[in-house]
């Protein structure tokens, strides 16, 4: 177990759970959650970054060893996409990049095909991209074909804290894609991210569920716990389920 | 169909009648919904489900929770004309008033955002009176030219236009509008409104959806109350919101709810609207549409304020004026249009969002 680790745009995480800087209460509190859920990825929206902010900046609450991912939060077109792709590089922040293009306000769901050509263009500019899509199988192909670095499907409405609503889909692509699949937005529970780990999901993002939380960094800690379990119990490779019982003492085993 | 058409469906419908008959058990089940159909609204909005404040405010602060996170986004307002064409009787700006009008220079604008600016504020909402030919569109989009400088999202609160002439501002670097349509009943409308191209009420209540289909990635509206029953006016509004919500995907529409204070000219509301009835139709609207935001003006107290920042509002403007150049003090200033009840500096506001476990967030877009 000790070598399981995820590689990411030449990267390797020993977390395999990603959490966001979105809706905490307080910023002071980012750091707090980083060090007690061991999460070594957070997204950060670019449309948030204020470098006139000082002090204030919400950069300045991540420590240097997590890799940011910021994110396009806010984009509604390719276009847009592609060019806080390229200020977030500009200030600084990296070359990993979580392509959010969202068209829908009332359900925020992604739009994949301007998410597809946002990554055809920002793969191609080198940048490590995780695109943020409703999963679908042809286009998490077409996403590997452009150079995505991940793909990274809803597990339901962001902020709805529903689960995984798409769980049959997202298993196709765990068992399809070559790229690492992280399943992003929806996870409300501890009991959610383990079962997405547990049917082998790379990793999860989590960030509502964890900064609206009454005490995020211990919510934190218990993703963390989920995460790990998830992933320890899809490596030793779980029993079957079955529509019938089976006897732990089978009558027949003396005719081995 | 317009919204105007499907406002029309309930020109006859006997609101009264509707409220008198809803009983616990009718808002109970409301409640319980996951989602929330108009007559549900119309249901939390009775009298009925005042009973049931309590569980209202519980689930509208856990919905605001979920969907805005504890958070709390600041906006500041930017006065640069009153001249008014328009004869709005409840308005400090309203043409038969004697006040010093006043227009800034674009110089004077630049003064006014540089001072504003070191307050932290990142968002500004910029304001005129109606008056199309003092503040024409090149004026405006010079404005914005210059408030790009200090702020990283400009929004605009002043006549309605043309979707083509939205266009332009939304091009030059407008973020989204605000539009009251004031008051949605068609009689009231005719009796405040004596005036101007604001005696128009259909070329009003159609510029929200004209904004929209300009490109605003914002657009917030409102009914100012107290000139009409503020239950009714709130249903419409309501309906006016889910309209645009479902209409325009791409667009965030937002719900302000400006309850009438004194202005210049004494104008006495018809209809007072208590403190408990407002927080009614704030959360009932947060239940109605969870994701819509709802700025709370100055026109609010700091104390009721405080409250409702845990009660579904999601942005809140401080250290605002409401006079043209009335942020350095420029010579004429001083008439404002509405009297501000919290006083609260930029970084008081933001010390009582904080104090309230909630973060302040000076910046949430930019013109990429």
């Amino acid at each position: 177990m000790g070598a399981d680790k995820l590689t990411l745009g030449g990267r390797e995480f020993t977390s395999r759970l990603f959490t966001g800087t979105g809706k905490f209460a307080d910023k002071a509190m980012i750091p707090e959650m980083l060090a007690a859920s061991g999460s070594e990825m957070i997204t950060v929206a670019l449309r948030r970054v204020d470098a006139e902010a000082g002090a204030d900046n919400i950069l300045k609450y991540i420590p240097p060893a997590v890799t940011l991912l910021p994110n396009t939060s806010g984009a509604r077109t390719a276009d847009e996409a592609v060019r806080i792709a390229r200020i977030a590089r500009a200030a600084g922040c990296g070359d990993f990049i979580k392509i959010e293009v969202i068209t829908d306000q009332k359900y925020l769901m992604p739009d994949n095909w301007e998410t597809l050509q946002a990554t055809e263009t920002l793969a191609a500019e080198g940048f490590v991209v995780l695109p943020y899509v409703m999963p679908d199988l042809t286009l998490a192909k077409r996403l590997e074909d452009a150079g995505a670095a991940a793909v990274m499907p809803l597990g339901s409405p962001i902020g709805s804290n529903q689960g995984l609503k798409t769980r049959d889909i997202i298993a196709l692509l765990i068992e399809c894609c070559r790229v690492p699949v992280v399943v992003d937005a929806g996870i409300g529970r501890p009991s959610h991210a383990a079962d997405a780990m547990e049917m082998g999901a790379d990793a999860v993002l989590v960030n509502t569920a964890i900064a609206t939380a009454q005490d995020p960094q211990a919510m934190g800690k218990a993703f963390a716990m989920a995460v790990k379990a998830g992933r320890m119990a899809y490596l030793a490779q779980m029993g079957e389920v079955k529509a019938t019982a089976e006897a732990s003492s089978p009558l027949t085993g003396f005719l081995h | 169909m317009s919204f105007t058409q499907l406002l029309d469906r309930y020109a006859d419908f006997d609101f009264d009648g509707f409220w008198q008959s809803r009983t616990d058990a009718h808002v109970r089940r409301c409640l319980a919904k996951p989602s929330l159909a108009p007559l549900d609204f119309l249901t939390l909005l009775s009298p009925a489900a005042g009973d049931h404040l309590e569980t209202m405010a519980q689930k509208a602060r856990s919905l605001t929770i979920q969907h805005f996170g504890r958070t709390i986004q600041l906006y500041i307002p930017l006065y640069i004309s009153n001249y008014c064409n328009s004869e709005c009787i409840y308005c400090g700006f309203n043409r038969r008033h004697t006040i010093t009008r006043r227009k800034l220079t674009l110089d004077e604008i630049d003064i006014e955002a540089r001072k504003i600016a070191q307050t932290g504020m990142r968002h500004v909402l910029v304001l005129t009176g109606e008056a199309p030919k003092v503040t024409p569109i090149d004026y405006l989009v010079a404005a914005v030219e210059i408030l790009k400088r200090y702020f990283t999202s400009i929004s605009i609160e002043i006549f309605p236009m043309e979707t083509d002439e939205y266009a332009q501002l939304q091009k030059a670097g407008v973020d989204g509008i605000t539009i009251y349509q004031e008051v949605y009943d068609p009689e009231v409308y005719a009796q405040v409104h004596l005036a101007g191209r604001k005696t128009d009420y259909r070329f009003r209540i159609e510029a929200p959806a004209r904004g929209a289909e300009a490109g605003f990635r914002w657009v917030n509206i409102g009914a100012l109350l107290g000139l009409a029953d503020p239950r009714k006016e709130a249903f419409r509004t309501g309906l006016h919101a889910h309209y645009l919500t479902h209409r325009y995907l791409e667009t965030e529409i937002s719900i302000s709810m400006p309850r009438i204070n004194p202005a210049e000219g004494g104008y006495q509301p018809d209809f007072l609207l208590d403190d408990r009835t407002f927080v009614q139709i704030l959360t009932a609207f947060r239940l109605f549409l969870p994701r819509a935001g709802i700025p709370i003006s100055t026109r609010e107290r700091a104390v009721f304020r405080d409250r409702l920042m845990h009660l579904g509002a999601t942005r809140l403007s401080a250290g605002s004026r409401t006079d043209v150049g009335g942020y350095t003090d420029l010579e004429g200033s001083h008439c404002q249009q509405f009297e501000i009840s919290d006083e609260r500096s930029v970084a008081e506001m933001a010390a009582a969002i904080k104090s309230g476990g909630l973060q302040p967030v000076y910046k949430d877009w930019e013109l990429f």
